[in-house]
């Protein structure tokens, strides 16, 4: 196993303007580190809404102009500057867009996976390719002739993952891959991504379904308006969630119409109002004195990476 | 006190239906669960039985008298993304006082706080503006409460918080609701009886 992916402490915020000329710093992403390996499936798991996909389109270099970004994203221990990212995006790392609306729809299917190619000769080699993997996923000839609007979202999806594939990428970033589709194209798409994963390529999944992550991932990590607040073995999510550490974890698995249905008050803020310290504090039942100064850093308990001064137990 | 869908009919194009002779009956003191797959017509169903849709055919009855198709309706729409239900030029007090304006202790209930009132949508959350959705619902004229996957987009926590004081209160002051979701296991904890959606539709 080597760390394919690498993000430390990345920060990505807007400005934005309120009363009148008067700006303000949208913060969206805060101080969020974490690591793909190869073999593995990595979820990002956070409410709608939240700016997860930035986190997709920032690995990509795709970030609007007008985002501020700091922190480092290392490929095999490399920085990522903007040009290592155009060389390495649609290559060794591959993006698999949340919906239809990605595809051109004036263009045919199979042109837009193939994209432009310079070399004649490579067209032939490329073109057999995109067969092979289409035939892969069940994807006759006829498709490559169809317009997007044709598709439906179970195909779309496939063109989208077999678009992907197309030119051996190490490194997958599946922004919501699940959603909008019936439950046997979920599992479908479920089978798909693991597979991907036992073929070595390293995944980042970013996802709001908890259940999507803990069928697909090995590791899940949670985001709380912005911050990384635990990176933990999905194992964990099991039995009555004793292993998981976080209080808002916690809350979140025993939520789960299939665990307890727990109820747990408190609500989460908007964006424009993270409060200062821990951005839980306000909603957690083990506050402490510091959690409403400091922003706790991420630290290592037993073998969870967690962001909390005062983590539960496994007898909590 | 029952509200009695009969045999509604509804297409959106011609020779084109997509609810076919649907029957379905919510009594007051019950959390009916609707379940089918995405694109099957749940929510086309939904807007019919609140008034949103008015040319199908069949009968809509509350207590077997005929829904009111002008005025307030009995039953109560709340859609699964409430920042398109409201005005985006209207601070949160306007949004909720167009319908009601609740007792300060039902707000507790639903986690309003006063601080939101004078915020715009765009400064609240999706938990924090579904909350008023569902309490702008819940005027006293509101005898039904038609969900329509109102918690799919909230995270596992907020969903618990939204339907547990919803199904408390309308346990309370009799209203009927009809959860409309494709999630199985929610529905199997919050509904008295789940219907099939595709057993009802006899397309």
């Amino acid at each position: 196993m080597s760390k394919l992916l690498e993000i430390e402490k990345l920060s990505i915020s807007f400005s934005q303007y309120f009363k009148g000329l008067e700006q303000r710093e949208l913060k969206v992403l805060s101080d969020l580190t974490m690591d793909v390996d190869d073999h593995e499936i990595l979820a990002v798991l956070g409410s709608s809404g939240s700016g997860k996909s930035l986190l997709a389109h920032a690995i990509l270099g795709i970030l609007p102009s007008n985002a501020k970004v700091s922190g480092s994203i290392r490929y095999k221990g490399k920085e990522m500057d903007d040009e290592l990212k155009e060389e390495l995006r649609g290559n060794k790392i591959s993006f698999i867009p949340q919906s239809v609306n990605n595809l051109n729809p004036l263009m045919k299917v199979k042109e837009q996976a193939i994209g432009y190619i310079k070399d004649e000769k490579d067209k032939e080699k490329i073109i057999k390719k995109q067969r092979e993997i289409f035939n892969q996923y069940n994807l006759s000839e006829e498709v490559d002739e169809m317009y997007p609007f044709q598709l439906s979202g179970g195909m779309a999806r496939k063109v989208l993952i077999s678009t992907a594939l197309l030119n051996d990428p190490e490194i997958i970033i599946a922004d919501e891959p699940t959603p909008g589709l019936d439950e046997e194209a979920v599992k479908e798409t479920i089978n798909n991504l693991v597979e991907l994963k036992e073929k070595g390529i390293g995944m980042i999944l970013i996802t709001h379904d908890i259940n999507t992550a803990i069928e697909t991932s090995d590791r899940i990590a949670i985001l709380y308006l912005g911050y990384v607040i635990e990176i933990t073995d999905t194992k964990n999510f099991s039995g009555e969630g004793e292993k998981l550490l976080h209080p808002y974890t916690r809350s979140l698995y025993r939520a789960l119409p299939e665990t307890y249905f727990e109820l747990t008050e408190g609500h989460q803020p908007s964006y424009q109002n993270i409060p200062k310290g821990c951005p839980y504090h306000e909603n957690c039942s083990r506050q402490i004195r510091e959690c409403h100064y400091e922003l706790p850093e991420l630290r290592e308990v037993n073998g969870t990476i967690i962001r909390c001064f005062n983590p539960l137990g496994e007898g909590d | 006190m029952y509200l009695n869908a009969n045999n509604i009919s509804f297409s959106y194009r011609k020779n084109k239906p997509i609810l076919k002779n649907i029957s379905i009956s919510i009594p007051d003191n019950k959390v009916i669960g609707l379940m089918g797959d995405s694109g099957s017509g749940k929510s086309t169903l939904c807007k019919v039985i609140s008034g949103y849709l008015n040319n199908y055919t069949g009968t809509i009855t509350i207590d077997n008298e005929l829904i009111d198709k002008t005025g307030y309706c009995p039953a109560q729409l709340i859609f699964q993304h409430p920042e398109k239900t409201m005005n985006p030029k209207w601070k949160m007090h306007k949004v909720l006082s167009e319908s009601w304006n609740p007792p300060q202790e039902l707000k507790d209930t639903f986690g309003l706080k006063e601080g939101w009132m004078n915020r715009w949508p765009s400064e609240l959350s999706g938990g924090e503006l579904q909350r008023f959705s569902i309490l702008r619902a819940l005027n006293p004229n509101t005898k039904f409460i038609i969900a329509d996957e109102i918690s799919t987009m909230l995270d596992t926590v907020t969903q618990v918080q939204i339907w547990d004081s919803l199904i408390d209160y309308c346990k309370k002051n009799k209203i009927g609701i009809l959860a409309v979701s494709h999630d199985k296991e929610l529905l199997e904890v919050i509904a008295d009886n789940i219907v099939l959606f595709n057993d009802i539709n006899k397309l």
